[in-house]
């Protein structure tokens, strides 16, 4: 790709940007949320159309104008979010959608695939339906579908993002076969760890510009983040220890279900302490949601009890109080869902009203008053940094990570006794994660009981006093993060972890 | 594999400025107007100036004329505001039609049994009081059963009208006047108990200052109030509702009972204020209208006394085009839907641009 430029209105996703990918090569694409990588692949793709500057494959100008192109020359890309087909099995959605005349032979294509998993080493049954499937099997079926169509290029957007430590290395061993066989590969991503890992070179991008390509074996952790920010960045979280920590919210016994009946929270038991960070830990999906949400009072539980002892010792029943009586105890839930905007903030808003959303009904009278919740909102854009053109665009311009420090710095803005925060920096870029990882440590410092879904282990284990790893719903355990390591969360994330062997080894 | 770059593609504005967007709109309905002419000319071929006038004429033709257009906006507004509320909830209330019933069918009961025993402030004031209360349960009933066991508003809604509608046929049975009408014709003719006042000599007064002092509330309840505040956060999103602390449940069947009350007394409107009678084409489809008013203002209040205004202008012209040039009184329907059509068009190019291709661009 030669000088591609792209733009969206007046935002420059992709400017004059440069890139060489070689033929049986690993490239990652590295760069903050928003400085266009995912915007980049597209364009190889063809969902988008580049403004300016050409494309080369093979040698050959090409034009990219849709996916049907992009498949025609080779390039596959395989999305963060899952094109599959649930009620069907995995040869089914891998055929899907191809051009072919008469009958199907459904036992030659599943031969075929069968062919692609066993040389590449993935672990896939081709007659499996999809719904029976895990995250990596699913993320595998759409790698194989790529491949089966003749994909000599594969895009793969973040994909480790869904998966645990463990499945993580299996993906990289069938990259690196895939790479033997002489596929190219350029694999998305901005966890530095796996960057170094995996790749043969890394490309860097920067607020859609294009600062460089650099040999991994030449690159380090701290030359990289340099690269992608522009300047040096402590990367060290504060973490001190806990102060006088007291028992101040206790769970016994939960069980939720979900909106189709199955069971989402297993007798889950545990206890947060104040001046403490509590890291909750597991595959996305294995009832974090579920539990930060009955604390706060917004899922209704089959079995269990939520009891929060207040600071002078006092005793409550949560079950028996609504989300708002909840919330005016202390208990604050700073929940970043998977879709940003769906929960916590209102998207069309601007941010004066997002402000307003716990307080709106302060003061008397029918009117709602706006003037505190403009100067908090400003407070909060000035503190943390927020980029918005002003207090009165709705947050749904915002990008990501300005979204997620409006939410956040709410929250914390509420003086909190618990402080509830889920994926707290997805998709922020690396230096304000750095500001919320050392809020949190604040809050903590100032006594609150901290609990944290997360979902990178390193950052966990660096930031956080104890770790709650969640397995299917269920409690697999609590380990002392100062202690731990990742791999041992890893195995008690998925389902191979007896608490026997633990104590054995 | 064709080499040339496509010919032309869309982006998504990001940012447009008012003018920009008036302009738009502007152009929008120029270009409606010429194609407007065009059809009026291919089909009947008259001149379209002369048919454009006739409308004008029929509309705002005399005073008298003029008055019926503003009284027939009054009441198309007044629907629109109702709907608003429940509309920026995204509670799809179609059942305007019927909640307008009910209030008109409480009015005109009133008027019936009363007329002779109250007098005639009293006797306002109470119907005011029985539209809204009609309405409200009108609206209250759907949302009820949305907020409890989550049924669909839109079918809930609809069905509403209907039983409206036979509630309305039901009560003309016995009022019918004179025997063997089957119409109610017009109630207190002679004693004109439960008509709306002449104010400064003008018949429609009271209509206009109601409604309007209902647009200002509307405008005011929705932007500033807190349940303005409630009622677009539970539209946006129910889990960021619930989140915040907000009631759903009593957030929907509030808004609605307001909706359709405020609808209800569109029915004391037209019952007390301009036709003095009921029948089951009371509302004539303006439930349905008011709609469109309300979404192609954006739930501004302001802007629906425009769009509002323009809607009855065409049909009230439709009326002088259909006798002066003998056209059947659908070409005014035509004219209105092309108008539509652009103009509702035109909000895609207010969000979209397109890129054409600047030169050939070729790849050997």
């Amino acid at each position: 790709m030669k000088q591609v430029t792209k733009t969206f209105g007046k935002v420059i996703a992709n400017d004059h940007v440069n890139l060489v990918l070689n033929k049986g090569e690993i490239l990652s694409i590295l760069g903050e949320n928003g400085s266009g990588k995912t915007t980049l692949m597209n364009m190889l793709s063809g969902i988008y159309f580049p403004d300016e500057g050409h494309i080369y494959v093979n040698g050959q100008e090409v034009m990219i104008r849709s996916p049907k192109d992009s498949f025609a020359l080779g390039i596959g890309m395989i999305h963060q979010h899952f094109k599959l087909v649930p009620i069907l099995t995995a040869a089914e959605n891998i055929v899907l959608g191809l051009p072919q005349k008469g009958k199907m032979n459904m036992k030659q294509i599943e031969n075929d695939i069968q062919e692609l998993v066993t040389r590449y080493g993935f672990d896939m049954n081709p007659s499996e339906k999809i719904y029976d499937m895990s995250v990596s099997q699913k993320q595998t079926v759409e790698i194989v579908k790529v491949l089966y169509r003749g994909a000599q290029i594969l895009i793969l957007d973040e994909p480790t993002a869904v998966l645990t430590p463990q499945e993580t290395e299996k993906l990289f061993d069938v990259l690196r076969n895939m790479k033997k066989d002489g596929k190219s590969i350029i694999i998305i991503t901005h966890k530095l760890n796996e960057v170094l890992e995996i790749s043969d070179r890394v490309s860097v991008l920067r607020k859609g510009t294009y600062i460089g390509t650099v040999d991994t074996k030449d690159a380090t952790v701290s030359s990289l983040t340099e690269m992608m920010v522009g300047q040096k960045v402590s990367l060290d979280i504060h973490r001190s220890d806990p102060v006088n920590p007291q028992k101040r919210l206790e769970v016994k016994d939960v069980t939720c279900r979900n909106k189709e009946g199955t069971v989402v929270l297993d007798h889950a038991s545990f206890y947060a302490n104040s001046g403490e960070i509590l890291g909750i830990a597991g595959i996305s999906g294995s009832g974090q949601k579920e539990l930060l949400e009955s604390i706060a009072g917004l899922q209704d539980m089959e079995t269990g009890e939520i009891r929060y002892i207040t600071p002078d010792g006092k005793d409550a029943d949560l079950n028996q109080l609504t989300a708002s009586e909840i919330s005016d105890l202390g208990i604050h839930l700073s929940f970043v869902p998977e879709d940003r905007l769906g929960m916590g903030l209102v998207g069309s808003m601007d941010l004066t009203d997002n402000m307003m959303l716990r307080s709106y009904r302060n003061g008397r009278g029918i009117t709602a008053d706006r003037k505190a919740p403009r100067e908090l909102a400003q407070k909060v854009v000035d503190e943390l940094e927020v980029v918005t053109p002003s207090l009165s665009t709705p947050v749904r311009r915002l990008s990501g990570g300005n979204v997620q420090k409006v939410l956040v710095g709410r929250e914390i803005s509420a003086s909190p006794t618990v402080l509830m925060v889920a994926y707290p920096v997805r998709g922020l870029d690396i230096n304000s994660s750095y500001t919320i990882y050392n809020l949190m440590s604040d809050e903590k410092d100032r006594g609150v009981a901290v609990i944290c879904v997360g979902e990178d282990l390193d950052v966990l284990l660096e930031l956080c006093d104890r770790i709650l790893v969640l397995q299917s719903g269920r409690v697999s355990g609590i380990v002392d993060a100062r202690s731990s390591n990742k791999e041992e969360l890893g195995l008690m994330m998925t389902g191979d972890y007896k608490k026997e062997d633990a104590v054995n080894e | 594999m064709n080499n040339k770059e496509p010919f032309v593609r869309m982006t998504k504005r990001t940012t447009i400025t008012r003018k920009e967007a008036i302009l738009i709109r502007a152009l929008a309905v120029v270009l409606s107007l010429i194609v407007c002419a065009l059809v009026i000319v291919s089909m009947t071929h008259q001149n379209p100036m002369q048919v454009y006038g006739g409308i004008i004429k029929g509309a705002v033709g005399s005073n008298r004329r003029l008055w019926v257009t503003i009284r027939e906006t009054m009441v198309l507004l007044l629907i629109s505001i109702g709907l608003t509320p429940a509309f920026k909830m995204q509670f799809w209330n179609i059942g305007a039609e019927g909640q307008v019933l009910v209030g008109g069918l409480a009015s005109a009961a009133l008027m019936i049994y009363c007329g002779n025993s109250m007098s005639g402030g009293a006797l306002l004031v109470l119907m005011f009081l029985a539209s809204i209360a009609a309405g409200l349960v009108w609206g209250f009933i759907p949302a009820f059963f949305k907020a409890k066991y989550n049924t669909n508003e839109t079918l809930f809604t609809l069905m509403m009208n209907y039983v409206a509608m036979q509630l309305v046929t039901f009560a003309i049975i016995f009022w019918e006047n004179p025997a063997g009408s089957n119409t109610v014709g017009i109630i207190n003719s002679s004693s004109r108990k439960g008509w709306f006042p002449s104010i400064a000599g003008n018949p429609y007064l009271l209509n206009v200052i109601i409604v309007l002092g209902f647009t200002c509330l509307c405008y005011y309840y929705m932007k500033y109030s807190k349940h303005g505040y409630e009622i677009a956060v539970v539209g946006e999103s129910q889990n960021t509702a619930r989140y915040a602390g907000i009631n759903v449940k009593r957030v929907i069947i509030r808004t609605m009972m307001i909706s359709g009350g405020i609808c209800g007394l569109a029915g004391a409107i037209i019952v007390g204020g301009a036709s003095h009678t009921i029948s089951t084409s009371t509302a004539n489809g303006r439930g349905f209208t008011a709609i469109i008013v309300a979404w192609m203002a954006h739930f501004n209040p302001f802007v629906m006394i425009l769009i509002s205004g323009f809607l009855v202008f065409m049909q009230q012209g439709a009326i002088q085009v259909a006798t002066q040039f003998g056209l059947n009184e659908n070409a005014s329907e035509i004219i209105t839907g092309i108008i539509l059509f652009f103009l509702i068009g035109c909000e895609f190019f207010i969000n979209y641009k397109l890129e054409f291709r600047k030169k050939s661009r070729e790849v050997a």
